[in-house]
């Protein structure tokens, strides 16, 4: 009862002065130091301090009573579109953020496809600037691998670096140009962020709003078949073993893909990969609904994807789960369907959905979910997050794997509705989120938006970049972990 | 078999008996054109709106026409030259028109899907007069009509539809139509304008003329777009033409004297039908044009005409 009344408290911003908070009684999951157990957790100042067995609270620290919860460290979403600068009528820093936080997300990597372009450290410096005002969780920007997105000359990926960048891709859009995409990728080599690769053959997948296959036959939709990803997976894995270069593959969807990625690891080359909840969960079969909010890009695959997508998840192959949360307007995403914007928003639903039908039926183990989300993501874009050992930020992530609920998308902190799981009666999800020592969210509520004692403290800890240039350079950076 | 539907919108959806209700209704009212007064009163009073949002003439006029010899008000709207050029969605659009109470829209749209788009959104009956490459079913229909003329039955009967079969929303009502018909479908055409999974939908694939037209019933020729050739799916027009163009050569020496030809027109004469073909005796293209007439003024009143007022229409 006093724990509850303190979360309020802590809601209206009342308790940010204090820098003590322990979560007691939970079950911790930290897979990065292989932690399972019944553990409390000490924050102090924004960092955990102590992580043990029925930990002392200090005086005057603020007490979370997590009995019956699963205890993570905050969970990572590399792959999201905030949309600010310039789409704030689809999404801003303010509102992603927090959809972030609802979701169970204590950080999110944002994706350069804004207006203008995250081409040049302006635009970085902008979105770092606005994340520290308006963000309520941590914000890491991806630079742009090409000017304006054309896939034509290379952005000034030194200084994106060095603003704040922690990887480069023009996702969205594939890098045609595979010379011009060596170059990026051995350029980058000293900078310590992945290239990450939209993998679409733009010639194969022309004209597609949907898998080619049994679906976009009937329905008369014009296909972009599987082929059109494999080709370029296969393409970047290539180019990675010419350059030495970390490849992350974004959002993979086909079978195929997830083969290629499993022989490329098996040959030891730099290359990850993610995938996202929507290819894990539905087939081209919800296109039969003519529903523009079955649409993205890549598009829905089959059940035959689906299921190597999982296996890829589980047995590695498949690094992390990220949404590619991609916010639109309602008026973007009525109507017709091969005119509706590719893309769903994923933040405020990811992780219910992933607990309800992956964990929850036993095909997937929670401890692998959660180190998809947490370990793994840090681990491939240098992140000095996803673990709750003492010295490392103090986000935390508490599930609760029994609360039922239906997702209602006009309770969404997004500013955007587009999902294909509107109305899905899920159990299990997110049930409280804490940045850096303090609750941000709670059962989905919510501090309102500028409330100074939501907003993180503006020192964000910075990647782990590697040492000087030179110490990656092609020879060394294939023994190298990832 | 009652007719209970709201909407008109993909033979998918039809029940073989509610595929026979459609062709013996429009069956029943074939006579009308032959009347000197060309006019029964079994839709007095209704509106109806021929949305149409690609350029269409014989589709448009067929509703128009049967619209107006069911005594219903029948008011055409062409996008083009209408509040899309002003930038208001589709959907706007036709909830604006709903708003004016029509009873039956029928809507023509390049996208797959868009007649369903309507019928979720409004309350008055929809039909779907083409709707991108997925469905245009009252063109099945009234191809259905004219092979039975012709065929007396539909049971057993092989026909095969030759052509861009990708592109083709004619080919898919068809396809569904037919299969459910217990007609067996062959598709033929250059491999590039045949869908890869055509097969899952039932029916036979061809990669010859020759061989497809062997022994069949009826052969259905569809119309080329020329940009198909744009688009790098055939090298030429003329390549296209003579290997998948129709002659009375070819016509003679493979199909069955008894062979119907259909098309759904506009023909591009000298391409996918040569003129000899087109003005044969086996040809049935005017025929399938006056039946689309009967076809739509069975699918309106079954849509529109009040359940009560079943038996007015032979008034």
């Amino acid at each position: 009862m006093t724990t509850m009344r303190v979360v309020k408290d802590l809601m209206l911003g009342l308790g940010a002065r204090g820098g003590t908070l322990v979560v007691k009684n939970g079950h911790v999951i930290d897979p990065a130091s292989a932690v399972d157990a019944a553990h409390d957790v000490l924050i102090v100042d924004g960092v955990v301090r102590d992580i043990g067995p029925r930990l002392a609270a200090p005086e005057q620290a603020t007490v979370v009573d997590a009995t019956g919860k699963i205890v993570c460290p905050g969970f990572i979403d590399i792959h999201v579109h905030l949309r600010e600068p310039g789409f704030e009528y689809k999404e801003t820093i303010a509102t992603g953020t927090r959809a972030a936080a609802a979701g169970g997300f204590t950080a999110v990597c944002c994706m350069a496809n804004t207006h203008p372009v995250n081409d040049n450290r302006s635009i970085t410096d902008y979105i770092l600037a606005r994340a520290k005002t308006e963000g309520v969780v941590r914000v890491y920007p991806i630079g742009a691998v090409t000017r304006n997105l054309k896939g034509e000359e290379l952005s000034e990926l030194a200084e994106l670096a060095e603003a704040g960048c922690v990887g480069y891709s023009d996702d969205g859009k594939p890098v045609m140009n595979a010379g011009l995409y060596r170059r990026a990728m051995e350029y980058t080599l000293p900078f310590g962020a992945p290239i990450i690769s939209h993998a679409e053959d733009a010639h194969l997948s022309t004209g597609g709003a949907m898998n080619e296959g049994v679906v976009s036959t009937e329905l008369g939709i014009a296909g972009a078949p599987a082929a059109a990803e494999d080709i370029m997976v296969a393409r970047d894995i290539v180019l990675a073993e010419l350059t030495g270069a970390h490849v992350h593959l974004a959002h993979l969807s086909t079978a195929g893909s997830v083969r290629l990625v499993r022989d490329a690891k098996a040959r030891g080359l730099r290359v990850t990969a993610e995938a996202a909840p929507h290819h894990l969960l539905l087939t081209e079969d919800a296109v039969r609904t003519w529903d523009p909010n079955a649409k993205m890009n890549p598009p829905l695959r089959t059940k035959r994807d689906t299921e190597a997508l999982l296996e890829g998840l589980a047995d590695g192959t498949i690094d992390c789960v990220a949404t590619d949360h991609a916010p639109h307007a309602l008026s973007e995403k009525e109507g017709e369907f091969d005119r509706a914007a590719f893309g769903i928003v994923g933040l405020e639903t990811a992780v219910a959905v992933l607990l309800d039908r992956l964990v929850r039926p036993g095909r997937l183990p929670l401890k692998t979910l959660v180190a998809r989300l947490t370990a793994d993501p840090a681990r491939l874009l240098n992140l000095p997050l996803g673990s709750l050992v003492p010295g490392r930020p103090g986000d935390v992530t508490i599930l609760d794997l029994h609360r039922e609920l239906t997702i209602d998308p006009a309770r969404f902190h997004s500013r955007s509705r587009n999902t294909p799981f509107g109305g899905w009666t899920v159990t299990g999800g997110p049930w409280m989120t804490i940045v850096n020592g303090h609750v941000i969210s709670s059962e989905g509520g919510f501090a309102p938006l500028r409330t100074k004692g939501a907003t993180p403290p503006s020192e964000l800890p910075r990647p782990n970049l590697p040492p000087g240039q030179g110490s990656a350079g092609k020879a060394g950076a294939r023994t190298e972990s990832m | 078999m009652a007719w209970t539907r709201k909407d008109l919108l993909a033979m998918r959806d039809l029940e073989p008996g509610e595929i026979l209700t459609l062709v013996d209704t429009a069956a029943s009212l074939e006579e009308i054109a032959s009347r000197d007064i060309k006019k029964v009163p079994a839709l007095r009073g209704k509106t109806i709106v021929n949305l149409f949002y690609e350029p269409s003439t014989r589709t448009r006029t067929s509703f128009e026409i049967a619209g107006k010899w069911l005594s219903a008000d029948v008011i055409n709207f062409t996008a083009s030259a209408s509040s899309t050029t002003k930038g208001e969605t589709f959907v706007d659009t036709a909830k604006n028109i709903e708003a004016m109470s029509p009873d039956v829209v029928v809507v023509r749209h390049s996208a797959s899907g868009a007649a369903e788009l309507l019928a979720r959104e409004l309350d008055c009956s929809i039909v779907n007069a083409g709707d991108g490459a997925h469905e245009h079913p009252t063109q099945a229909l009234l191809d259905l009509l004219t092979i039975r003329e012709k065929k007396r039955h539909f049971e057993g009967l092989q026909v095969a539809i030759v052509g861009d079969i990708t592109h083709s929303r004619v080919a898919r009502s068809n396809i569904h139509a037919m299969r459910k018909l217990g007609v067996t479908v062959t598709v033929a055409g250059p491999p590039t304008l045949i869908p890869p999974f055509i097969g899952e939908l039932g029916v036979k694939v061809a990669y010859r003329l020759e061989e497809a037209i062997r022994d069949v019933d009826v052969i259905m020729m569809l119309r080329l777009q020329h940009e198909r050739m744009a688009a790098g799916l055939i090298p030429s027009v003329r390549e296209y033409s003579r290997y998948w163009g129709l002659s009375l050569d070819k016509l003679q020496k493979h199909a069955r004297p008894d062979v119907l030809i259909m098309h759904p027109g506009p023909v591009n004469r000298g391409v996918e039908l040569s003129p000899e073909v087109a003005d044969s005796h086996y040809s049935v293209i005017l025929d399938q044009v006056s039946k689309g007439v009967a076809v739509r003024m069975a699918v309106l009143f079954l849509l529109a005409g009040s359940r009560s007022s079943e038996g007015q229409v032979r008034a």
